[in-house]
């Protein structure tokens, strides 16, 4: 019989390959976003552009996800140092945190209807929310494999050994962390 | 897509580009309506599995070779799979972005790409869409699309060619890198398809040189073609005739490219048999070619079975002439103005005179059409009742040839082989084959060995 091959262990390149997977993942979804804000940027150059004011939801966003990504990574160290009571405690808290933030996304659409900015109107409206739609729909993404990954961390299945899922998980909610703070970034100062 | 043919207002009729607002208003055309959106959906799924497979592609070509198989040992079709994954994973989502706004657009009334439109006298509530937006989006893919479509052909007949000429490919390194050039100048280069969008001009040049700047690359690739062939010992089998087809094809198809991706040039032929007859031999063509030529070369691979040679030769030399037969003649009525995707030529006085040339085309597309039925039926009847294979037909380097010809679960039985050097040691002079598969080591061949090979 053929060999059964772990494609994580023994690569050519000794990179597990899940790991390459995930950031070649990253790539393509980096490249729709710069598909969306360069639209952006053309559309806007056009002109009959409506100028509105971002609502103050969105800055709290940011405070909430950057400091998710903050116990993320901490939930991992304590993985890395076996130290499980801390990792469960922060893997959870940042769930929390995910789900907040989705909240005060939420929340910051209804602002924005309540300013009479809608979905369907000028695009300059249009465009705020398939930017922040589709990072929420993103972060979804993430808050799955969160949920998976809590429930294997009270299980206490990662360890200083075994700990490519979690490492995996930290690493795509770092991005879903940096790709908000850019779109809101490019929304609120650059474009 | 296939579903809506049989729908009642027909399938998407705005043509591949699906150009907004023609693709975004059911009230446009009737087959701007259910059918415009089974083909966004169908999109939709087609797009997630090429960016599935472009990623598998990738991590597997550079995470899990066997060992011993450096990236300067990988046979060039391998290397072609690999930058059309890339090609892949970096233009998709865009094209994903451009069709996400479309159906936001046509089904929840945003105004990404519409502004402006009356419709019967009655103005859309649509205002602030940029129309332009959605070509800049679309071509930023379409530009590399048409690689991802072309380049797994050129990989496919480097093999082939290299195989069947029992000759190292010239310039394995060249090969490698003008690939990795075509790829990346593809991303620069999406302007060409709108430089009757109202562009301008000096952007206009811009893209005119880029554009241009691709021919250096892809001539590199022609002439390592033409480098191989040159006093090699050819073995003329179907899958050789059909690689050497692509290379006539390239050149056909790529000498008019130079012509289009020229601005000045290009205002006078844009939207006409040129442009038709310029893409469908530089990439349609040649493209079907290579896969025919690859089909034929891994069909013992495949089904542990030969193809039927005659019948391989009759279907290429019709299918070549009736491709020249339909698509040269094309240049020359796109040249007198003949205009691209009209229902019916012949309802203007000016093209009458074209008549003759666009019968021609009919029948010699109906011609090559017919041939296909012969290689439909070569391939099912070869599958079942060709001429049982041997392990490696075509004395071939590569590695999938020394797996056994009955189809293992993992393709080889125990270990996966080593590589030991890279795949186009044919006709070495002091080896006592003409070739030496990749899992000869070195120690195996001292009398052929070159300085530093050891
Ligand atoms: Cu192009």
């Amino acid at each position: 019989m053929a060999t059964v091959i772990d494609n994580d262990k023994n690569t050519y390149t000794g990179i597990p390959t899940s790991k390459m997977l995930l950031w070649i993942g990253i790539v393509s979804i980096i490249m729709a976003f710069a598909g969306f804000t360069s639209g952006y940027i053309v559309r806007k150059a056009e002109g009959n552009w409506v100028e509105f004011n971002l609502p103050r939801a969105f800055t709290i966003s940011t405070i909430i996800i950057l400091m998710s990504s903050f116990t993320m990574q901490m939930a991992y160290i304590a993985v890395r140092k076996n130290n499980f009571k801390n990792a469960k405690t922060f893997a959870i808290t940042t769930l929390g945190l995910g789900l907040a933030f989705v909240f005060s996304q939420f929340y910051a659409w209804n602002v924005l209807v309540d300013n009479g900015i809608f979905f369907v109107g000028n695009p300059s409206g249009s465009f705020l929310y398939v930017l922040s739609g589709l990072h929420v729909l993103h972060l979804v993404g993430g808050i799955i494999a969160l949920i998976i990954v809590s429930v294997k961390t009270i299980q206490e299945k990662y360890n200083s050994e075994n700990s490519l899922g979690i490492e995996l998980c930290a690493t795509y909610w770092h991005f879903l962390d940096l790709l908000w703070i850019y779109l809101f970034v490019f929304v609120a100062y650059l474009a | 897509m296939m579903w809506s043919v049989f729908i009642e207002t027909g399938p998407a009729s705005g043509g591949w580009t699906i150009y907004p607002p023609l693709s975004a208003l059911p009230q446009a055309m009737p087959g701007s309506g259910m059918g415009m959106t089974l083909w966004l959906v169908s999109m939709v799924l087609f797009i997630v599995s090429a960016l599935l497979g472009g990623i598998n592609y990738i991590a597997t070509v550079i995470n899990l070779r066997t060992k011993g198989m450096s990236m300067m040992r990988l046979p060039l079709t391998i290397w072609a799979f690999l930058i059309t994954a890339i090609l892949g994973v970096l233009s998709f989502p865009v094209l994903f972005a451009a069709a996400l706004l479309l159906v936001f657009d046509r089904s929840f009334g945003t105004s990404f790409y519409l502004s402006d439109i009356f419709i019967g006298g009655e103005a859309l509530h649509n205002s602030g869409g940029s129309p332009i937006l959605f070509q800049h989006l679309f071509w930023f893919l379409g530009h590399p699309e048409v690689y991802i479509v072309l380049l797994p052909a050129l990989g496919l007949a480097s093999e082939v060619i290299a195989t069947q000429s029992r000759k190292p490919i010239f310039g394995y390194k060249a090969m490698v890198v003008s690939m990795l050039v075509i790829a990346f100048l593809s991303f620069i280069v999406w302007g060409h398809h709108m430089f009757m969008t109202g562009m301008n001009p000096f952007l206009g040049a811009v893209f005119t040189f880029t554009t241009l700047l691709i021919a250096i690359p892809s001539a590199v690739k022609v002439f390592n073609y033409i480098a191989t062939l040159w006093k090699a010992n050819i073995q003329l089998t179907p899958a050789m005739c059909f690689a050497i087809g692509l290379v006539s094809f390239f050149i056909s198809g790529g000498l008019t490219g130079i012509i289009l991706g020229d601005s000045a040039l290009d205002i006078n032929i844009h939207d006409t048999y040129f442009v038709v007859a310029h893409f469908h031999i530089v990439m349609g063509a040649s493209a079907i070619f290579g896969m025919f030529a690859g089909v034929y070369h891994w069909f013992p691979r495949m089904f542990g079975r030969m193809m039927n040679k005659t019948l391989g030769y009759i279907h290429f030399w019709i299918t070549v002439i009736a491709v020249y037969g339909v698509f040269f003649p094309m240049h020359f009525l796109g040249l007198a103005g003949v205009p691209r995707r009209y229902y019916s030529n012949s309802a203007y006085e000016s093209f009458m005179d074209m008549q003759n040339i666009n019968e021609l085309v009919t029948v010699m597309s109906m011609i090559g059409g017919v041939a296909q039925l012969i290689f439909a039926f070569n391939f099912f009847y070869s599958m079942f009742y060709g001429k049982k294979s041997e392990q490696n037909p075509w004395g071939s380097n590569t590695i999938e040839w020394t797996a056994p010809v009955e189809h293992l679960h993992g393709n080889w039985p125990g270990e996966i082989p080593t590589v030991h050097r890279w795949a186009y040691d044919y006709s070495k002079p002091g080896a006592e084959h003409d070739f030496i598969p990749q899992t000869t080591p070195y120690s195996q061949t001292k009398g052929s060995n070159l300085p530093g090979e050891e």
